[in-house]
């Protein structure tokens, strides 16, 4: 797996629209079995019987060949960090062992998990805003599997599952994105409380119950009953090009109402990141979201977004570790990450004022 | 950040509450959580946490205390209470009864709109087109005319031994 993985740098070099605000779009189908029981009360022999089968009928669809397919018992604990710090699977599909698994693509484009909540989750991810392309891929290989696995499917209630808060289409809609504008400008209360008013919910950076860390926000679907995947792809899609309107709008009312504020914390920044010798996960990530904005601002001539958006990978705990032969321990996790990071800045001089030639776009 | 309730202590447990459009925050000290039992996890039914307050009652009303079992996987109404999740999909049939309602508190519908697969939509034309011509031959017998009558009876009884065909779910 560690070696199946892309190197960050390779990660961090992937580019799609809209990818200034939008880290990442991603489209999830939960689908589950017809005659086993959820994952989540089936025992230990019947998710294994579960994971046997959809590993057969995955693995040979001729699309995913050549993928990456296991159960969980068999990665190592860093090995499911990993995967967890991308963002392919989840922290409680990362706590599962036996009878659990994952399959994925070369690209990471498509990841699998079996066994998680449902016993088929499915993901397509794609770099900036890319909802349809994301969701005509995955929909192309649901279509494919459904001839090869005998689905839960309901004619009233369409495709159950473990929780009936998936049921119907048991889609999950969502983007990453960065919003340092709307953070400095305080009107992130407010954006997500109309979000919410739609019927959207937006989280942290890993999910359900997690920090905003980094100004990174998630914006998802919740309803997946009586509404089609058409219908729920386009809210979303609408919704997300009005964040970025606003995103924008809050950076170009910062730069002409308070640069001094703005310069004065993406300097800091960069003061922190290029002179520490001990720094934490968090306040890395805090301080690499205001870099990657003065880099958007260009107030780092010659400064690509990839160097902040690889170093936001590489100090994550399980990257780090992989970088290193023995054990760390949190204190010299916070000792190597600021040595990575300053190492890296050495070549990156002090930010000024953005230059004329940036706006919105790209 | 001191607690909020005793106005003494660190505060390490912090909570928010939207109602509304309004958000609350509470942050308090690992004491007065522990006496307002908001970390005591028997306090909050799970279920109730991850589908919003009152979704367990609603189920719990549906079946009056009677303790419904799942035939296919030997779930019940309590553990549907402490998991907030289902046994198993024939559980949705066991338990169908209050389900709308609390479907209703968390979609836009209580009808599946979207993809079907192929193995269900064929089915699903075929009832359909059933259900179309059962209504034409009641116009044709109210109109009495029963050569079209004998027609439709024709096609309704073709459909119907092809949907009761095995292989035909």
């Amino acid at each position: 797996m560690k070696d199946f993985l892309a190197p960050a740098s390779e990660v961090a070099r992937r580019t799609g629209p809209q990818d200034r605000i939008v880290l990442s779009s991603r489209v999830r189908l939960a689908r589950n079995l017809r005659g086993f029981s959820f994952p989540g009360w089936a025992k230990k022999p019947e998710r294994v019987q579960v994971y046997e089968r959809v590993a057969a009928a995955v693995t040979s669809l001729p699309s995913l060949q050549g993928c990456f397919c296991d159960t969980l018992d068999r990665l190592s604990t860093l090995e499911k960090q990993l995967l967890v710090e991308r963002h392919l699977i989840s922290r409680e599909h990362a706590a599962k062992s036996t009878g659990s698994g994952v399959v994925l693509n070369r690209e990471e484009t498509f990841c699998l998990m079996i066994n998680e909540e449902d016993h088929l989750r499915m993901q397509s991810l794609r770099p900036g805003l890319q909802f349809r392309e994301a969701w005509a891929e995955l929909d192309a290989l649901d279509t494919e599997l459904e001839s090869r696995l005998e689905y839960a499917f309901h004619r009233r209630l369409g495709y159950l599952t473990a929780c009936p808060t998936n049921v119907g289409t048991g889609i999950r809609v969502s983007a990453m994105l960065h919003l340092p504008g709307l953070v400095l400008t305080e009107q992130i209360n407010g954006v997500v409380q109309s979000v919410n008013k739609l019927g959207l919910a937006v989280r942290g950076l890993y999910g359900e119950g997690t920090e905003a860390l980094g100004n990174v926000f998630q914006v998802s679907n919740q309803m997946t009953l009586g509404e089609s995947e058409q219908t729920i792809l386009e809210k979303l899609d609408k919704v997300l090009r009005q964040i970025i309107e606003l995103e924008e709008n809050a950076r170009a009312t910062l730069i002409e109402k308070n640069p001094k504020m703005v310069y004065n914390h993406i300097g800091r920044a960069y003061g922190i990141l290029a002179n520490a010798h001990i720094i934490a996960s968090k306040e890395a990530m805090n301080m690499l979201s205001l870099m990657r904005l003065g880099v958007d601002l260009g107030m780092f001539p010659g400064v690509d977004r990839s160097l902040t958006d690889e170093l936001f990978l590489l100090i994550q705990p399980g990257h780090l570790q992989l970088l290193h032969q023995e054990k760390l321990q949190a204190e010299e996790r916070d000792i190597l990450r600021a040595d990575l990071i300053r190492n890296r800045l050495k070549t990156v001089s002090r930010p000024g004022p953005p230059l004329p030639s940036t706006g919105p776009g790209g | 950040m001191k607690c909020c309730v005793c106005k003494e202590r660190e505060a390490t447990v912090h909570l928010t509450q939207i109602v509304g459009d309004k958000m609350q925050k509470l942050d308090l000290c690992e004491e007065c959580a522990r006496s307002k039992g908001v970390n005591d996890p028997t306090g909050f039914s799970l279920a109730d946490l991850l589908l919003g307050l009152g979704a367990s009652q609603e189920m719990e009303q549906a079946t009056k205390g009677g303790e419904l079992k799942c035939p296919q996987c030997g779930f019940s109404q309590a553990d549907f209470k402490k998991l907030g999740r289902f046994g198993c999909p024939e559980c949705y049939e066991t338990f169908s009864e209050g389900l709308d309602n609390l479907l209703k508190t968390m979609h836009k519908g209580t009808r599946h709109v979207g993809k079907v697969p192929a193995a269900f939509s064929g089915v699903q034309t075929m009832k359909e087109r059933l259900e179309r011509l059962q209504q034409e031959l009641a116009r044709a017998i109210q109109e009495e005319n029963f050569e079209r009558a004998a027609v439709l009876r024709d096609e309704i009884k073709n459909l119907q031994a092809r949907l009761t065909a095995p292989g035909a779910r």
